[in-house]
């Protein structure tokens, strides 16, 4: 009996634990709002390419035109998707989440402006993969648990764009932010509620 | 079967033990809500992946209790219900979680 009782207590005391997880974590994370920024971001991919070659600032600027695509997209499938669940931008699990999210492409748009000005164009691909990485490993830490995973999977990308040169660097911004958006958002929409 | 004994056990032997937190849904309302300062019902549905009338039903008797508060608001035209744990629904849960560890310890071997 002893054991029953200590296994019942644990179980309780685990129960709590994953609750309380469960409700710190913010779920509104649009899957089909990332399947459609990663069909853009093929779209821009290859319209970024020959860029690379001929005109490393206009493929800087097709690229940052994306990004601003991105996050309109990404910014109303998720405020579609937290108020069909009736999630609250505001709650503390939302805040926790942005405020990971935001800091390191923060940081990321300080830097793409500087390394504009110093003409280090070729290192972008692989800063942006690493910081937009990064920003999921953070905030994954407060919502669903495919989160983290795909910012792992984008520092990958990251880490290998940083040894090549921009013409396949521009390449593998395109397999990350189309094949990653898209791979993960099916799997975030087939699992999480859209 | 022991899982069954044990818990009838640790409601009918510890003394001030709370039966009312005991059971699942309500120790999930309470457990999600102390790391909330609020959630709504939709909030608390989607955590506990329960129905309305469970909701209801559990949230109804941990209200009567004091442990938690709730505030209806309308948002437009769609009525929303806002729930809150009391200092005394804290206090309820962390005599709980005080129950709990005192039983793996008392039964450690």
């Amino acid at each position: 009996m002893p054991d029953a009782l200590r296994d019942h207590a644990v179980s309780n005391l685990r129960y709590i634990r994953e609750t309380m997880e469960r409700a710190s974590a913010f779920t509104s994370i649009p899957g089909w709002g990332g399947v459609a920024i990663g069909v853009t971001a093929l779209v821009t991919t290859a319209i970024a390419e020959p860029m690379t070659a001929w005109n490393p600032r206009r493929w800087l600027a097709v690229w940052l035109i994306e990004a601003a695509v991105a996050a309109a997209i990404g910014a109303a499938s998720m405020w579609q998707k937290a108020r069909r669940a009736e999630t609250r931008f505001m709650s503390g699990a939302a805040r926790r989440f942005f405020i990971s999210y935001f800091a390191p492409l923060i940081a990321g748009a300080v830097l793409t402006a500087a390394m504009l000005r110093g003409g280090a164009l070729d290192a972008l691909p692989a800063m942006w993969l690493l910081l937009y990485g990064a920003a999921f490993v953070s905030s994954g830490a407060f919502s669903i648990r495919v989160i983290p995973m795909m910012g792992v999977c984008f520092m990958l990308f990251g880490a290998a764009a940083a040894l090549l040169p921009l013409s396949v660097a521009n390449l593998l911004l395109g397999a990350a932010f189309g094949g990653l958006h898209i791979l993960f958002g099916l799997i975030i929409a087939r699992n999480y509620g859209g | 079967m022991a899982a069954k004994t044990a818990r009838r056990v640790v409601e009918t032997q510890i003394p001030d033990f709370d039966r009312l937190i005991h059971e699942k849904t309500r120790l999930a309302i309470v457990s999600a809500l102390a790391v909330n300062a609020s959630l709504t019902f939709n909030e608390l549905k989607a955590i506990l992946k329960t129905t309305d009338g469970n909701v209801s039903v559990h949230t109804r008797k941990l209200e009567e209790a004091n442990y938690l508060t709730v505030k209806k608001t309308f948002e437009g035209r769609v009525p929303r219900t806002e729930y809150s744990l009391t200092a005394g629904g804290r206090r309820a849960l962390e005599r709980y979680l005080d129950h709990m560890e005192a039983l793996i310890k008392a039964t450690r071997g």
